[in-house]
C-alpha cells in the first residue's frame, strides 16, 4: 500500500510564520455512536483544517439523518494499525484456545443454571 | 398563556413573526446559492444545512403568520405570491454572497444577532412564538458555531485571507444599525413581553461578538449614520432580483400544486 | 453506468513480476466472498481499477450537483426547495464518502479532483444533459437515481471493503432521491395541462440518456469479465438495464406518461424490450460533445479555484494556533 502522501506546495510566508502548505486538508477517520450504550463505530474519513472544523464536518457529512449522538475525529495520520502480514502471528495462536468458550464444555443437562 | 389579545396585538404579532420568517427565508435563498460551489465538498454540506435550517424556521414561522393573520394564507403564498415591498427581512440577509469571506462574515453577524434575539424570544409570553424560538436556537447555536469559526480562519489566515473578510465587515457593519433601532412597533410588542428589548438583544450581540472579532484580528468598525429599514420593506436594490429568481416558476403557474 | 470511462481506458494488465503466490491468495480470497481491506497486498491492476472506478463516481456525484442544483434558487414550493437541498446535498455527502474510499487506496483527493479538473477522468455522461425545466429535476430523481440504485445495490457487495461500505451508506440515501423525484413527477402527470406537458418533456428527454448509463451493450464490451472475476462487478450492462427497463416503464404508465419509444413492446416472458439505441449519441457525450460538458467542468473549476483563498488561509490558521500553541 502506497502510503497517501501530501504533495507540497511551494514554500510560503505569512507574517513571521514560513511553512509549506500542503494542497489538501489533514484527513480525519471519523466514528459515531449511533446510540446511547453503543461503541463508537468508524463510518469513514474526511478532510479537515483543524480539529473543530473536523467536528463539524463530521457532524454535516455523517449524520444529517440523525446517524448519532456523539461523534470522535482522529487524525488518520495518529491511528497505529496491526499489519496484514502479522495477522498469522497475532491473531492465529488464539485459534486452538478453544477451552477459553463456554460451549467447550459439556455439562450434564441436570445442572440446570450453570 | 397566548399574548394575543387583541386584533390590533395580533396584526402587530403577524407583522412581526414574518420580519423574522422573510429573514430566514431571504438567507436560507442566499446560502443555498453555496451548494455545488463552496471552497471544499464539506462546506457544500455545511451551507446546504444551514439553509435547510432557515427555510424549516421560515415555514414554521409562515404557518405561525397566517393562523394570526386568519386569511388562510399558506407558507407559499407568503413566500411565492408577496411583492418585494411586502417582504419585511432584515436588510443584510438579501445582500450578494460575494465570496466566501463576505457570506461568512454576513453569516456571522446575522447569526450572532438571531441567536441572541432567539435566546430571548424563548421567554416570550407568546407561547407558539416561544416554542418556535426554542427549536430555532438550537440551530442558530450552530450556525453561530460555524461562521464565527470560518471568521476567525479567515481573519487570521492569511494576508490575503484577513483583507477579505476585513474589507467585507465594513462593507457589511451599516446594515446591523437596522437591527438595533426600535420602532413603534417592537415597543408595542417589548411592552407587553411578547419580544424582548432591543436594548437587550443589542447588548448581548455585542458580547458574542466582541471575543470573535479579537480572536480574528478584526475591528469592530464604528456605526454609520445612514439605516436600512428592510423590517419596514425598504429594501437595498438586490431583493427584487432575489424574489424574482424565488418566485419565477410558482408564479408562471398560478394555481398550480407541485 | 457513474463508471463508464473505463470502457475508454482499460487498466494495464497486471505485471508479470507480481507475486503469483499472493495473487492465488488475493484471488482466494475474493472467491470465497471476504473483502479486500486496505492495507492488504492487491494486483496493481486491482488497485488501479477501483481508483478509477470510485474516483469516476465520486466525480460523478459532485458534477451530479450542478444539473439539479441549478434549480434550487427557482424550486417552486418552500417543501420541493427544501427537499432539493437535501437531495443534492446528499450528492456532495456521496461524493465525499467515495473520494475516502478512493483515498484508502493510497492517492490523495486533491489528485483526483486535478485529474477531474484537467479533463483526465471522466464522470458519468447523464450530467452533460441540460435541465431546462423544472420537470427535469422530478425526471433527474426518478429515471437517474433511480438506474444509478439498480448499479450501485450490487456494489455494496463489492470485494473491496471501503467502496462497499461507503456504496451501503450511499444506497441507504438513494433511495429517498429516486422517490421524491417520482413523487416530483406523480405531482406534474396530474397537475395542468403546461405541468404534464413538461413532465412529457422531461421523460422524452432523460429516457434514453438513463437507458445508456448502464453503459455499452455486453456485446461491446471488453472489461466486464475482469472485474467480474474481481467481483467489483456483479451484473452485466445489459442484465442490469432490462432489469430498469422493467421496473421503469409500469412506473411510466402509472404515471400516464407516454415512453418515447414505438417499438417498446412486452416480450412473452414479461420483459419490456425498447428500441435500439442511439450509441453514436452516448459517444459524443462521452468524448466531451455533449451538451453541457464544458459548462459543467467550467463551473467545477471556477468554485475550485474560488475557493483556493480559504482553503489556504484555513491551514495558514491551523499552522499559527500550532505555533502559538508551543510557545
Ligand atoms: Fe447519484
Ligand atoms: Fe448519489
Ligand atoms: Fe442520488
Amino acid at each position: 500500500m502506497r502510503p497517501s502522501v501530501p504533495r507540497v506546495q511551494s514554500l510560503k510566508v505569512y507574517g513571521a510564520i514560513a511553512m509549506t502548505l500542503p494542497q489538501d486538508w489533514a484527513l480525519y477517520e471519523v466514528f459515531v455512536r449511533a446510540k446511547r450504550g453503543l461503541d463508537h463505530k468508524h463510518v469513514g474519513s474526511l478532510h479537515a483544517a483543524d480539529a473543530a472544523m473536523a467536528i463539524e464536518h463530521a457532524r454535516d457529512l455523517y449524520t444529517r439523518r440523525q446517524e448519532g449522538v456523539s461523534l470522535w475525529v482522529v487524525k488518520s495520520a495518529d491511528i497505529v494499525a496491526s499489519a496484514p502480514e502479522d495477522a498469522a502471528a497475532f491473531f492465529d495462536p488464539a485459534e486452538d484456545k478453544i477451552y477459553r468458550h463456554p460451549t467447550f464444555y459439556d455439562i450434564p443437562k441436570d445442572v440446570e443454571t450453570l | 398563556m397566548n399574548a394575543v389579545t387583541t386584533p390590533a396585538t395580533a396584526r402587530e404579532l403577524t407583522t412581526y413573526v414574518l420580519r423574522l420568517a422573510d429573514t430566514s427565508l431571504v438567507l436560507a435563498q442566499r446560502l443555498s446559492a453555496w451548494i455545488g460551489h463552496g471552497p471544499a465538498i464539506e462546506e457544500d454540506l455545511g451551507c446546504a444545512n444551514i439553509s435547510l435550517d432557515l427555510l424549516g424556521q421560515a415555514r414554521l414561522l409562515y404557518a405561525y403568520a397566517g393562523e394570526l393573520e386568519g386569511a388562510g394564507r399558506t407558507e407559499d403564498d407568503f413566500a411565492y405570491l408577496r411583492e418585494e415591498c411586502d417582504f419585511l427581512n432584515a436588510t443584510m440577509a438579501e445582500l450578494p454572497n460575494g465570496d466566501f469571506g463576505q457570506t461568512i462574515v454576513r453569516q456571522c453577524l446575522l447569526d450572532l444577532w438571531r441567536l441572541e434575539l432567539f435566546e430571548q424570544l424563548t421567554q416570550s409570553t407568546d407561547m407558539r412564538l416561544a416554542q418556535i424560538a426554542a427549536k430555532a436556537v438550537k440551530e442558530i447555536r450552530y450556525h453561530g458555531r460555524y461562521s464565527s469559526g470560518w471568521l476567525v480562519r479567515l481573519g487570521d489566515g492569511t494576508d490575503e485571507s484577513h483583507q477579505r473578510v476585513a474589507t467585507a465587515l465594513v462593507m457589511l457593519w451599516p446594515y446591523v444599525a437596522e437591527w438595533f433601532a426600535e420602532d413603534a412597533l417592537e415597543q408595542a410588542l417589548a411592552e407587553r413581553g411578547v419580544v424582548p428589548s432591543v436594548a437587550a438583544v443589542q447588548a448581548g450581540f455585542e458580547a458574542r461578538l466582541a471575543p470573535i472579532l479579537r480572536a480574528a484580528t478584526l475591528t469592530r468598525p464604528s456605526n454609520v449614520d445612514y439605516r436600512w429599514f428592510g423590517k419596514r420593506a425598504q429594501h437595498s436594490e438586490h431583493l427584487s432580483h432575489l424574489l424574482a429568481e424565488l418566485q419565477s416558476l410558482h408564479r408562471a403557474h398560478p394555481g398550480a400544486q407541485w | 453506468m457513474y463508471t463508464q470511462g473505463l470502457l475508454e481506458a482499460p487498466p494495464k494488465a497486471a505485471s508479470a513480476v507480481e507475486d503469483s503466490e499472493r495473487m492465488a491468495h488475493f484471488q482466494a480470497r475474493i472467491d470465497a466472498e471476504e473483502k479486500i481491506e486496505p492495507k492488504d497486498w492487491m494486483p496493481e491492476a486491482y488497485r488501479q481499477t477501483l481508483i478509477r472506478q470510485i474516483s469516476q463516481h465520486a466525480h460523478s456525484e459532485i458534477v451530479g450537483m450542478l444539473p439539479e442544483g441549478h434549480w434550487i434558487s427557482r424550486a417552486p414550493s418552500l417543501l420541493r426547495k427544501s427537499i432539493l437541498i437535501a437531495k443534492v446535498q446528499d450528492e456532495g455527502g456521496h461524493g465525499a464518502y467515495l473520494y475516502s474510499a478512493a483515498e484508502t487506496l493510497g492517492i490523495a483527493r486533491s489528485e483526483l479532483i486535478e485529474q477531474l479538473l484537467s479533463g483526465r477522468a471522466k464522470y458519468s455522461s447523464i450530467f452533460n444533459y441540460p435541465t431546462p425545466t423544472w420537470a427535469d429535476v422530478a425526471a433527474i430523481g426518478w429515471l437517474v437515481d433511480g438506474a444509478a440504485i439498480m448499479n450501485q445495490v450490487p456494489l455494496c457487495r463489492c470485494s473491496y471493503g471501503p467502496y462497499a461500505r461507503a456504496m451501503v451508506r450511499v444506497c441507504k440515501e438513494e433511495s429517498f432521491h429516486q422517490r421524491q423525484g417520482y413523487h416530483a413527477m406523480l405531482s406534474l402527470a396530474r397537475g395542468t395541462p403546461a405541468q404534464q406537458r413538461m413532465a412529457q418533456d422531461a421523460l422524452n428527454r432523460w429516457w434514453w440518456p438513463a437507458l445508456m448509463m448502464f453503459g455499452p451493450p455486453d456485446t461491446a464490451s471488453q472489461h466486464t469479465a475482469l472485474s467480474v472475476r474481481w467481483k467489483i462487478k456483479r451484473f452485466t450492462n445489459d442484465e442490469l438495464r432490462q432489469k430498469f427497463v422493467d421496473f421503469t416503464v409500469p412506473q411510466a404508465q402509472f404515471l400516464g406518461l407516454t415512453v418515447p419509444d414505438a417499438q417498446l413492446h412486452q416480450d412473452e416472458d414479461g420483459h419490456y424490450q425498447t428500441g435500439p439505441l442511439d450509441w453514436s449519441e452516448f459517444n459524443a457525450v462521452l468524448k466531451g460533445n455533449g451538451p453541457c460538458n464544458a459548462e459543467r467542468i467550467a463551473e467545477r473549476r471556477e468554485a475550485h479555484a474560488a475557493g483556493a483563498w480559504v482553503r489556504e488561509a484555513a491551514i495558514a490558521h491551523a499552522a499559527k494556533r500550532a505555533a502559538r500553541a508551543v510557545a
